[in-house]
């Protein structure tokens, strides 16, 4: 096909890229829904104990129209979610987008900043080692990165909290926040949360950078440039890095949405009132409306974020601009 | 066998084969080996480390290594056994349908993408809000979830191992699913599955470990190593180290089997069997 398709082509695959993306949501949305509303265990019976007589069940059902068939509850779900109107807290009977909204932003401040951090850093560190393949510096990075993947987001959490805030004392050990706090007592307080989760994801990204470059240096026209007398900073920056690039960005994009799973982890170590943390309260008081809300909203997030990767990488990759 | 297995392996690679037998030899033989009962008291919580009590004592005042030990019990088991089924179904469903091809795999192919577009801990936490959090459902919950991401692996191995010629040979044959799938697909596809057992196993040994440290997973007064974490998590503010043993046990029982893992891996000329996290 001739340049002029170019175009043309390249922005039907990011709509439909985009469409798929809501389709998921969707099917998500259905998914949570129904998924726990087929499961077995009843709601009311849940929120009035083992000693509930049949007359209260009959009338809780009644109140939360448990009632009702299935899908009209899921349409009448969805139709509030689109409006921003999440239901009501079965345990505070107050608005779920009420008490969610003040958290959801504690928690994107969180992951934005552990983003903004540990993508350059990521990158960075990965080019550097893949530079140097081999050396003291690349192996030293693979053996720490291989060992920061495989251990828990507590651990690396407490490890810091250990070292910073016990021993060194530079730190507070907690990450309450409230509103009398000035921006400097903030960032004090969400220093060590946010490294925990730079550490949680830097490895990955760093690993997954590192093996994509290397690969594409396997390739003839790499050795073409090597040949040609270019240094090796030079092939690796201008030759091999744009044609890394997809996959460097597809794993950026994963570990984001990582981001979202880590943080409910690394709230709860740091007490930090996010709604990771408020995820867990609920799913243990058993807040069926709340837990809904917080898993869509998560669920959301990571999909969001993996259109958004698959997209970036459509517009990053000359090869995926025609379609085979 | 290939001339790389054969050499003496790095020295890394032995302390972690060193860890591994440790940790599932205390989880087999915790009984005989722990120094205390599971539930003796001594008196003093987050007691120093002693001779009595060479870790010290938990937020209880009960000994910390025997805690451990018993720890690694529920733990490892729970997530061995979580590890089978998450197997069990994902590599069954995966080979049928790269075997059988056409709108059956299609149909399950589009149900595990759904799936796969949730973090399992998003997921696991809604039936948990349910269904409540007794073992049989973590372990139920856990091994379906898990099982979407074995599939994808067995699938993508099943579908370059399902058009080679013996297996061809084999239906021509007459032979029927199952006898192709377990005599000529599964022994030429095992090298990536173990390589994958490996790393799904230390993924849902952390995931379950992650779970109960959020008080959602194996629930007291059963010894668990992620909910001895939080147990003791308190501790920290008085600048022990209590919850770091346990975390420490975490840590180093994954660590080892992901660079056995790594090892196996590159010691294989075949590629394939790679990762899908999360």
């Amino acid at each position: 096909m001739g340049r002029l398709n170019w175009r043309g082509s390249m922005s039907r695959l990011l709509v439909q890229r985009a469409g798929l993306g809501l389709l998921t949501l969707v099917a998500i949305s259905a998914l949570l829904f129904f998924g726990t509303n087929m499961l077995p265990g009843d709601v009311a019976a849940a929120l009035l104990g083992q000693q509930a007589t049949p007359e209260a069940l009959h009338n809780i059902r009644e109140a939360l129209g448990l009632n009702q068939p299935a899908w009209w509850r899921y349409l009448r779900w969805l139709s509030g979610v689109l409006h921003g109107d999440f239901g009501v807290s079965l345990a505070s009977g107050r608005s779920v987008a009420g008490a969610l909204m003040p958290r959801l932003g504690n928690t994107l401040v969180l992951a934005l900043l552990a983003g903004v951090i540990s993508v350059p850093l990521a990158v960075g560190l990965g080019v550097a080692s893949a530079m140097r393949e081999g050396g003291i510096f690349d192996r030293l990075t693979s053996i720490l990165s291989l060992m920061s993947i495989s251990v828990p987001e507590f651990f690396i959490g407490y490890v810091l909290v250990v070292v910073f805030a016990a021993n060194l004392g530079w730190l507070p050990s907690l990450a309450m926040i409230n509103p009398g706090m000035s921006l400097g007592e903030r960032l004090a307080a969400i220093t060590l949360p946010v490294m925990t989760l730079v550490l949680v994801v830097l490895a990955h990204m760093l690993r997954m950078t590192r093996s994509s470059l290397l690969s594409v240096m396997s390739t003839p026209y790499i050795e073409m440039a090597f040949l040609k007398g270019l240094n090796r900073s030079t092939v690796v920056l201008r030759h091999a890095l744009p044609n890394a690039a997809a996959p460097i960005i597809a794993v950026i994009a994963l570990n984001l949405g990582y981001l979202v799973v880590g943080v409910v982890v690394v709230e709860v170590v740091f007490v930090y009132p996010g709604a990771g943390q408020l995820m867990v309260d609920s799913v243990a008081k058993r807040d069926l409306p709340l837990v809904q809300a917080c898993g869509l909203v998560f669920a959301a997030t990571y999909v969001g974020l993996n259109t958004i990767a698959d997209m970036v990488a459509i517009l990053v990759n000359p090869r995926l601009k025609i379609p085979r | 066998m290939s001339p790389t297995l054969r050499a003496r392996p790095p020295v890394i690679v032995m302390c972690a084969a060193v860890i591994v037998v440790l940790i599932v030899g205390a989880a087999l033989l915790a009984p005989w080996i722990a120094p205390h009962r599971e539930s003796d008291f001594f008196g003093v919580v987050w007691g120093p480390p002693s001779a009595a009590n060479l870790l010290g004592t938990d937020n209880l005042g009960r000994d910390m290594l025997t805690r451990l030990i018993y720890g690694a019990r529920n733990t490892v088991g729970i997530a061995t056994l979580t590890t089978a089924i998450a197997f069990l179904i994902g590599v069954t469903s995966g080979f049928v349908a790269a075997s059988v091809g056409g709108w059956v795999d299609t149909a399950v192919s589009r149900c595990v993408e759904i799936l796969l577009c949730v973090p399992v801990l998003i997921s696991s936490l809604m039936v948990i809000s349910v269904l409540g959090n007794s073992i049989p459902v973590l372990i139920g919950t856990i091994g379906i979830l898990e099982s979407t991401r074995v599939y994808i692996i067995a699938r993508a191995v099943a579908r370059t191992v399902t058009v080679r010629e013996f297996v061809s040979v084999a239906r021509l044959r007459g032979e029927g699913l199952a006898w192709v799938i377990c005599r000529e697909m599964l022994p030429n596809a095992l090298h990536p599955l173990i390589a994958e057992a490996g790393l799904r196993f230390s993924f849902i040994f952390l995931f379950i470990a992650s779970l109960s440290f959020l008080g959602l997973g194996i629930q007291p007064p059963a010894a668990d190593w992620g909910s001895m974490v939080r147990e003791n998590a308190q501790a920290i503010n008085f600048g022990l180290y209590a919850p770091l043993y346990p975390a420490s046990a975490i840590a180093l029982l994954t660590i080892g089997i992901n660079l056995l893992v790594d090892r196996f891996a590159t010691s294989q000329a075949r590629p394939g069997g790679h990762a899908i996290e999360i």
